[in-house]
């Protein structure tokens, strides 16, 4: 009898202790809405694994400061209603500390309102067309000052100044073609046909028609989604043999995986991030996340991006004392020490714009579509917000700016 | 215009009427047999166009995959038929909801199993070239099959026994049965004809094209344009109604882009519904009499 109490007082102490270490560290809750299913899953699906990759092994070193992450994920199906549905949830009912969203900029730009009604942080982690100037928003992803005005004056020194621009016709595409004009024209270069394309369009016929009647020097393509990305077998199927420049293709879309040679020869892309990748640390990454996921074709710069994310989350909240709140962790950021060292090399949050710095590529493909590296830049900062007038450590305009579209003085 | 750029259009005529014809036969067939919308018309061309991909990886010439893919789509079609759909012919309400429970099922279906994507095929033949103009040849190859599968069509329904059978069940169903037509084994094998032709676009057009399995989703506002324009006869009405929105089509694309060709479609459309709500069928018959 007295054994039989001292086991259950012993066994009670035991769970007391353990509930009280429990509600000692609760954990923290990452809220993660990326699209598992639908026109672009093919692309955000590594985002999915990138960011369970981080959180597997953060919480296997012992978490954030002992708290273990828990990571709480809906699939929006790229229908953006959902995206605010689920946000809300995210938000409202899952009481998450941080949230990861969105891949197209008409989702993020359909979920950044709810977000900027909480005082919850508001990662994106994807390229873009750059512009938000968003105290609850941290962009982690290329930006066109570091993808365009990179490949941009280089493509028209090799190949010429006649442009053609095909664009997805929504905001990212329309804006990355705002941006593509401007630095054609900056650089003296002259736009020569323009064509913005709905998405789930998949025949080109006629497009393909123009470019050629239109007898550009080489083609901006900024075409989205699994049906867009057809032309790039179409285009080389009907003859049309052009350089190509892009923000998203390769690093991104892995087309070079996806089509059969010679279908992207001479596709030219600036990006942050390639799975070629000739770095230790790079490939350590790459080794690591092929072991938990050995399916993987290709892990792009979503993937390498969200996986990044996560750590630097890591690191801010550290930074902030484990605080969790959005104001400490905006203290952070001013400092701008905000600094890790991803797989892709250092990146560093910018206080003004809150977008990152980057170690940039720029990659081309061959013939065989092996990837080689033209040129390479050891940081670029995402100076252009600042430039125009946006400093998020003085007001807080919550607003998106564009080459047309500056903030007023 | 100068030649070559009449050569030009026409080609791209030929392609969106190849695509509508190709895209809309299936549909047009199930629709006009049994008045039944199958709004998992897409989801058959996606499986067609998985099943031509899987084959030819495996070895497969890419003629014989085709027609694994079409057969593959009609077999699963005749099933569907006898365990679904056949529930549903005189309730066209309910009809659409079950197909669209299919079309639900086989996509997320596909999802789960095979993945969000998978390597292509590669376009065949290459291009020849024109002025400064070039053409992909394999377009013409679909639009030649466009035509025969509308003359092979004709002498289906014109001239063989099933044809027969088949026009009698679509005029009066219940006198084809009481003069032995077996209307329920017509009804199977039409369901699945149309699934087969459904399968046969998405195995023709997928080396043109990234797979997923949404690829569908991109045939179908073209497929269902052409079946209301061209209304219930896919023999009088879908060949009348795809030269007439290929027309507009291509046209609106090449002065004004893809967003006027795809908003030209749609506008003709409600044209159509408005001036001729029976389609092409309906305005070509009440002319012949």
């Amino acid at each position: 009898m007295t054994i039989k109490l001292g086991a259950l007082l012993a066994g009670v102490a035991a769970f007391a202790i353990s509930a009280a270490q429990a509600a000692d560290k609760p954990p923290i809750k990452i809220g993660l809405l990326e699209d598992q299913s639908g026109e672009i899953a093919l692309f955000t699906l590594p985002k999915v694994r990138g960011t369970q990759l981080a959180v597997e092994e953060i919480n296997k070193a012992g978490g954030i400061m002992g708290r273990q992450l828990e990571l709480i994920a809906y699939d929006p199906q790229f229908d953006n209603s959902k995206f605010q549905e689920f946000t809300r949830r995210l938000l409202d009912k899952d009481k998450v500390d941080v949230l990861f969203a969105g891949a197209t900029s008409a989702s993020r730009e359909a979920v950044r309102p709810i977000v900027d009604n909480s005082d919850v942080l508001y990662f994106y982690t994807n390229q873009y067309e750059g512009g938000v100037c968003d105290g609850n928003m941290i962009g982690t992803g290329g930006l066109p000052e570091q993808q365009f005005s990179t490949l941009i004056p280089w493509m028209m020194e090799k190949y010429g100044k006649k442009v053609y621009i095909i664009a997805a016709d929504y905001n990212f595409g329309q804006i990355s073609a705002e941006w593509t004009r401007k630095l054609v024209k900056d650089n003296g270069g002259e736009i020569v046909g323009q064509e913005l394309i709905p998405l789930g369009v998949s025949q080109f016929g006629q497009t393909i028609q123009n470019i050629q009647k239109a007898k550009p020097d080489w083609l901006m393509s900024l075409v989205v989604g699994n049906s867009q990305s057809s032309f790039y077998e179409q285009a080389p199927a009907a003859g049309l043999k052009i350089p190509m420049g892009s923000s998203i293709t390769i690093g991104l879309g892995f087309e070079h995986k996806r089509f059969k040679p010679p279908a992207m020869e001479n596709m030219h892309v600036a990006m942050n991030w390639f799975e070629e990748l000739e770095d230790p640390k790079a490939k350590e990454f790459v080794a690591r996340w092929r072991a938990k996921f050995p399916t993987e074709t290709y892990i792009n710069d979503m993937g390498q991006n969200a996986y990044a994310a996560i750590y630097m989350y890591k690191k801010l909240v550290e930074m902030a004392g484990g605080s969790t709140k959005l104001a400490d962790i905006r203290k952070q950021i001013a400092t701008g020490n905000a600094c890790i060292d991803a797989p892709e090399g250092q990146i560093c949050i910018d206080p003004k714009s809150q977008h990152a710095a980057h170690r940039m590529w720029q990659i081309s493909v061959d013939a065989a579509h092996k990837v080689k590296t033209e040129r390479s830049w050891d940081r670029i900062e995402p100076y252009w917000l600042g430039q125009i007038g946006c400093d998020l450590t003085k007001d807080d305009p919550k607003e998106q700016y564009t080459p047309s579209s500056l903030p007023k003085k | 215009m100068q030649p070559t750029e009449i050569v030009a259009y026409l080609y791209q005529i030929s392609d969106v009427f190849a695509f509508l014809v190709l895209a809309a036969a299936g549909l047009a067939i199930i629709f006009g047999m049994m008045g039944i919308i199958n709004m998992a018309h897409g989801e058959f061309i996606a499986m067609g166009g998985y099943v031509t991909t899987y084959s030819y990886h495996a070895g497969v010439p890419l003629a014989a995959a085709v027609m694994i893919g079409a057969l593959a789509c009609g077999l699963f079609g005749v099933f569907l038929e006898r365990t679904i759909v056949r529930r549903f012919y005189h309730r066209p309400i309910d009809s659409l909801v079950a197909t669209w429970g299919i079309s639900l099922i086989m996509t997320q279906g596909a999802l789960l199993l095979l993945g969000s994507g998978a390597p292509g095929v590669g376009t065949p033949f290459g291009s020849v070239s024109l002025a400064n103009a070039s053409f992909s040849i394999y377009r013409l190859v679909l639009f030649a099959i466009a035509v025969l599968l509308l003359v092979g069509l004709y002498l289906l329904f014109m001239k063989t026994r099933f044809g027969r059978h088949a026009r009698a069940t679509m005029q009066n169903a219940a006198m084809a049965r009481a003069l032995g037509v077996p209307v329920q084994g017509i009804y199977s094998v039409t369901f699945g004809l149309g699934a087969a032709l459904a399968g046969l676009c998405g195995g023709l057009y997928a080396p043109t094209m990234t797979l997923s399995p949404m690829m569908g989703a991109t045939f179908v506002i073209e497929a269902f344009v052409t079946v209301v324009a061209g209304g219930a006869d896919v023999l009088i009405g879908t060949p009348p109604a795809a030269i007439a929105l290929a027309v507009i089509k291509a046209t609106a694309t090449a002065f004004y882009g893809q967003v006027y060709g795809v908003m030209s479609l749609l506008v003709a459309v409600c044209l159509v519904v408005r001036l001729m709500p029976e389609g092409f069928t309906g305005w070509l018959i009440r002319r012949r009499s």
